[in-house]
C-alpha cells in the first residue's frame, strides 16, 4: 500500500507552552545536565538570564504538545506499530528561561516512499511571548512496510 | 566561549543510564510509550526489554557539544540519525571530532555508541566559537 502524500504542506493549530522553572530542573536532572545555569535561579541570573535555563534539548518538552496531533492525524496515516524515530534536527536561535511562553506550530513537510519505507517528515517552529524564533525542529519518522 | 581547531577531538563523555532513568525520561519529557518504561510490554512486542527514548540519547550527544562549547547557548544546530536500540545500565559514549571552523561555527561530526553499536550516528553539530 502505497504512502498517501495529501497532507504534505498542512499545518496545525499552534500549541504555546508555559516554561516552569521546576520543570526545566526536572528535565535537566534526567538527562544529566549539571550546570547550575539550569538548576539555580541565582547561578542563572549571575549568568546574565532572567531565571534558569533549560537545555537545548529541552526543545522536545515545548514542542511535543505541538507534533502529537500531526502524528495521529488519519489523514497524515502512519502506522504506529511499524513506526520508528529515524532522526532528529534542531536549530536554535534563542535561549528559553522559566517564565517564558513558547508557541509552536508544526506543518508536514514531506511525505515519500524508498525502499518499501514511509518517511514522515515535521517541522516545528517555537517562538517566544516576544516573537523571536527560539528554536526550529525537524521530526524524521519511518515506517517500515508501507 | 571555547576555541576550536580543525581536527580537534572534545572531550567524550560517558555516562551509564540507571535501571529507572526511562521512568524519570518519560515523566521529564512527556513520552509515556511502554516500550520505555515497561519490561513486560517491551519483550511482548520482541524487544530485549526496556530501551532507552531516542531523544535521552540525543540528549546526552547535545550535552558533550555545550559541555565542550561553554553552556546552553553555544549548541546551534544537531542533526542526528538513530539506529538500532539503546539500553538502560549499559554504558553509552559519545565521541566528537571538529571537522571545520568557519564564520565563527565549529562544525562537529559526533555519534554515540553503546557496546561498540553506534545508537546514533552520522550525527552534525554546529558550536559557536565567537
Amino acid at each position: 500500500m502505497p504512502v498517501t502524500t495529501s497532507a504534505i504542506g498542512k499545518s496545525y493549530p499552534p500549541t504555546t507552552y508555559a516554561v516552569g522553572r521546576e520543570k526545566i530542573k526536572e528535565y535537566a536532572s534526567a538527562v544529566g545536565e549539571a550546570n547550575p545555569v539550569h538548576l539555580d535561579p541565582e547561578a542563572a541570573k549571575a549568568a546574565g538570564y532572567a531565571d534558569v535555563v533549560a537545555p537545548p534539548m529541552f526543545a522536545v518538552v515545548y514542542k511535543s504538545p505541538a507534533v502529537i496531533p500531526a502524528l495521529f492525524d488519519p489523514e497524515v496515516g502512519i502506522n504506529f506499530a511499524m513506526m520508528v524515530h529515524g532522526g532528529q534536527e534542531f536549530v536554535w536561535s534563542a535561549p528559553v528561561v522559566a517564565g517564558d511562553e513558547i508557541t509552536t506550530t508544526t506543518t508536514v513537510k514531506d511525505i515519500s516512499e524508498r525502499g518499501g519505507m514511509g518517511f514522515y517528515v515535521f517541522e516545528t517552529t517555537s517562538v517566544n511571548q516576544r516573537g523571536e524564533t527560539v528554536c526550529v525542529g525537524e521530526w524524521t519518522n519511518i515506517v517500515r512496510g508501507v | 566561549m571555547a576555541e576550536f581547531t580543525e581536527g580537534q577531538e572534545l572531550p567524550e563523555l560517558r555516562v551509564t543510564p540507571d535501571r529507572f532513568l526511562t521512568v524519570r525520561y518519560a515523566g521529564a519529557s512527556g513520552d509515556f510509550n511502554p516500550i520505555h518504561i515497561d519490561e513486560e510490554f517491551a519483550k511482548g512486542v520482541g524487544l530485549p526489554g526496556k530501551i532507552l527514548h531516542g531523544l535521552y540519547t540525543m540528549a546526552q550527544v547535545a550535552r558533550a557539544q555545550t559541555d565542550a562549547g561553554g553552556g546552553p547557548e553555544s549548541l546551534k544546530r544537531l542533526k542526528v540519525q538513530f539506529r538500532g536500540m539503546g539500553l538502560p545500565e549499559q554504558e553509552i559514549v559519545v565521541t566528537s571530532k571538529v571537522v571545520e571552523v568557519t564564520g565563527g561555527v565549529a562544525k562537529v561530526e559526533t555519534a554515540a555508541e553503546q557496546n561498540g553499536n553506534q545508537i546514533v550516528r552520522n550525527a552534525e553539530a554546529e558550536i559557536a566559537t565567537s
